[in-house]
């Protein structure tokens, strides 16, 4: 076999001890994806009782790879080691034998079956009378362990859960065992749909799963995360590995540094420093629903307006509200003075339509104004997505393909494409940078500020309170009500958890 | 070679092929002789297909569960309502027609009601609408046998050249509908709809409204489609609009639009159409008995939708 990763990998043996202990071993993985090359030869490894962080943008292979880990994709060359036995026949089903688990980027959970139902899936080996009741119990026991007062039922629905529960349950599905063993769990952006709390909870449990000796690849858009709990980081770029090393041995910067696109942090940090704009005509005014005192959520042009707090605490809910108080000529108790556009964030369900172009997919917003009489002059759409794809940098050759040829984060850029390139005056975004890397970010986040400095709205909820950074106010939401309004200046991570937690405002 | 690849990669193109193979079954088996004819009477038959057959296509292709039972109901009433308004007079054909699309625009909206009102799935609120319709069209219509007005009956089977008049504008319509599905924001909506109604809605599409619109349109064609068909079968009936429960379908799924919703296209229907005429008349002309000839219908429907499933699975 090759002798380079010898070299390249020094570090990181030193580390895992003797490279027979390898859990799962990957030399000279290729993948192709028709003219895209998505894996370059890759060699990476996992040891037992090591978590590895893997890092990289959008696209940069990182999906690809934990597929071919995980048995769903077969690399076109090279080979794949699980405790350096050679596998010539490697699947899904051999992954699981082997103990090797996966939780992917895009939820999976079937939607119309109960958790306890969903549990069963992956282990057949709960039958008989009463296997609902084992799933249940299962299931359960592993949501007590990694969740504390996680306040999910087995028997609830999954289409039913907020998606922040939806990625617990998943996760936790994930380190359930019965007949098969467990050694490695793969956890692709695990932490993308909870808010800090959840998140702290899930990876405090992720350090003790490596202290028992088993192995976790986490990948994560949130460094912090990584550097925080990983033993070893990988980083990806353009299909190859760029770098493998303790994560002792990196900070932020040099992540960043090494990932490409050093530039953008520096330039975030001078830029945050924003003005207070003046203050433009009232766009919007709302109450939750639930919202017993005189607290409201007030909007003008030019303004945006961060949703904070504990994941699901309402914030969706009152988006929504907006949304759909705007499409009804009915009053609703909601004013709203100007067109709305909602950038989803639970793309597969609310944003993407799986069927068509890139170009499509960015225009159905905007149909009325691309017509050209009667007709929809195809000219003018596409003239639309190229504008789109130069601005926001969606990395396709032709906006003709399917939207499904796009990576996620790239998926995402569409959506905000879509409502940007719109009429809309105000723009809700409903925590639309799951899954999304750190350069995307912040070329998002230089183009919601400067919309904002063109007079648009924005209001923005996101369960990463560094985002909060980009906002002129801050509602901080509890079980449905506003119970707190922060300026800038008093804004902190601290402060917001101690509201989402104290009883009133 | 790129264009025959291009043409190849069409969903509708299959129909064709279909149909050219049954027609080239057919001539072999008679020696060549009536294949002209064979086109023309298939041609007059298809276009009642492809009436409803298109409008059938828009609500399917409004998505999983969106589909209209009511259209035979629908055929019949309006087609007893056709010919009771023209009562045999020629100078009220016009009047007759616009009552019948009147009435079968009212079966649609009536559908959508009851659809949006009560929350009832929409293969139940049509099948129970079409039983309520089929009452009204049995005390409406007893004992009725209009003939239609002799210059409505002749403009049905008018041809030129061997090519029946209502063919070529039922051509016309069916480039409209294309025209409408692709480029219209109503046809883009209808797309978007079958995709994810929840993501059409946040994409700012009027939902209520352009499903409204489709129930309708489907009605409106199912009405237009039953003062045709008294027309050119001298009279109406309650039952005329029996085999287009089936065939509405199938033209769809055969057609090459998606039973899954958001896929859709109209030519497929227009091939579809063709080709189950022309198997009915390849069946009869081997001389295979009625029974034979509903179970072949009925294992080639399953055969397409087998095959088509199977592509979507690809993606």
């Amino acid at each position: 076999m090759p002798n380079a990763d010898i070299v390249r990998l020094d570090g990181a043996e030193k580390h895992s001890g003797a490279a027979n202990m390898d859990i799962i071993r990957l030399d000279g993985a290729e993948k192709h994806f028709g003219a895209v090359r998505a894996l370059a030869g890759v060699d990476f490894h996992v040891g037992s009782g090591e978590c590895v962080g893997l890092v990289g943008h959008n696209g940069a292979g990182k999906s690809t790879l934990m597929h071919m880990v995980a048995g769903t994709l077969i690399p076109e060359s090279g080979q794949i080691a699980v405790r350096s036995r050679v596998e010539d026949n490697y699947s899904v089903p051999r992954a699981q034998q082997l103990g090797i688990r996966c939780v992917f980027q895009e939820l999976s959970l079937c939607p119309n079956l109960s958790v306890a139902e969903n549990t069963r899936i992956n282990h057949p080996a709960l039958r008989g009378l009463g296997w609902r009741r084992k799933a249940a119990d299962l299931i359960t026991a592993k949501l007590d362990e990694i969740f504390p007062d996680h306040s999910i039922s087995a028997a609830d629905i999954a289409s039913d859960l907020s998606i922040g529960k939806r990625q617990m349950v998943e996760v936790a599905r994930a380190f359930t065992v019965t007949q098969d063993p467990l050694e490695l769990v793969i956890l692709d952006e695990p932490t993308s749909s909870l808010d800090a709390h959840t998140a702290g909870q899930l990876l405090a449990f992720v350090r003790r799963f490596v202290a028992g000796g088993k192995s976790c690849i986490l990948i994560s858009h949130v460094l912090g995360e990584v550097l925080g709990n990983a033993d070893r980081i990988v980083v990806m770029r353009d299909g190859k590995v760029v770098a493998s090393d303790a994560a002792k041995a990196f900070d932020r910067d040099r992540l960043v540094t090494t990932m490409g696109g050093a530039e953008a942090r520096e330039k975030i940090a001078a830029e945050i420093a924003i003005q207070k704009p003046e203050t433009g005509p009232l766009r919007v005014r709302a109450r939750p629903a639930r919202q017993q005192d005189g607290n409201e959520l007030v909007a003008h042009a030019g303004e945006i307006i961060g949703l904070a707090g504990l994941a699901g605490h309402g914030q969706t809910d009152l988006l929504l509200a907006i949304f759909a108080a705007a499409a009804a000529r009915a009053k609703t108790g909601i004013e709203v003075t100007a067109p709305v556009a909602l950038v989803a964030g639970d793309r597969q369900s609310d944003g993407i339509f799986p069927q068509w172009s890139i170009a499509q997919n960015i225009g159905i917003r905007s149909l009325a104004r691309l017509r050209n009489g009667l007709l929809i002059s195809p000219q003018r759409e596409a003239e639309l997505a190229d504008f789109w794809q130069k601005k926001i940098g969606i990395r396709t050759p032709d906006m003709n393909n399917n939207i499904f040829s796009l990576s996620g984060g790239n998926q995402q850029k569409v959506l905000f494409a879509r409502a940007l390139g719109s009429d809309a005056k105000i723009v809700l975004m409903d925590d639309p940078m799951r899954g999304v890397d750190i350069g995307t970010k912040l070329e998002v986040y230089d183009l919601v500020r400067e919309e904002a400095g063109r007079g648009r709205t924005f209001l923005w909820y996101t369960t990463e309170t560094e985002e909060l950074d980009n906002c002129h106010h801050i509602y901080v939401f509890k079980n449905g009500r506003i119970v707190a309004k922060l300026g800038r200046d008093e804004l902190t991570e601290e402060k917001i958890i101690q509201s989402s937690f104290g009883d009133a405002a | 070679m790129a264009s025959l690849r291009l043409l190849l990669a069409k969903p509708w193109i299959w129909s064709f092929i279909g149909a050219l193979l049954v027609w080239l079954a057919t001539i072999t088996f008679t020696g060549g002789y009536g294949g002209g004819g064979m086109i023309t009477a298939a041609l007059s038959l298809a276009v009642f297909t492809v009436i409803v057959g298109v409008g059938q296509m828009f609500v399917i292709t409004l998505g999983p569960g969106n589909v209209d039972l009511s259209l035979p109901a629908n055929i019949g009433l309006a087609s007893a309502v056709a010919m009771k308004v023209m009562d045999g007079n020629d100078s009220m054909i016009a009047v007759g027609l616009l009552a019948a699309l009147a009435c079968g625009m009212a079966i649609g909206a009536a559908n959508y009601l009851l659809i949006w009102a009560l929350r009832i799935p929409p293969i139940i609120a049509t099948l129970s609408a079409s039983f309520i319709i089929q009452s009204i069209d049995i005390s409406y219509g007893r004992g009725l046998q209009i003939k239609p007005p002799p210059g409505f009956a002749s403009f049905t089977n008018w041809q030129i050249l061997g090519i029946p008049v209502l063919a070529i504008l039922t051509v016309l319509f069916s480039i409209g509908a294309a025209i409408a599905l692709q480029r219209m924001i109503y046809g883009r909506s209808v797309l978007a709809i079958g995709q994810n109604i929840r993501a059409a809605w946040l994409a700012g599409v009027n939902v209520g409204r352009i499903r409204f619109l489709t129930y309708t349109l489907s009605g409106a064609l199912g009405g237009l489609d039953g003062a045709l068909l008294a027309g050119y079968f001298r009279g109406a009936n309650v039952d005329i609009g029996n085999e287009y429960l089936l065939a509405s379908i199938a033209v769809v799924v055969i057609g090459g639009t998606s039973v899954a919703g958001g896929k859709a296209n109209v030519p497929g229907v227009w091939g579809a159409a063709l080709f189950l005429v022309l198997l009915l008349t390849m069946l009869n002309t081997f001389g295979v008995s009625a029974g034979v000839r509903l179970l072949l219908t009925g294992l080639i429907i399953v055969g397409v939708i087998t095959a088509a499933g199977g592509q979507t699975a690809l993606r």
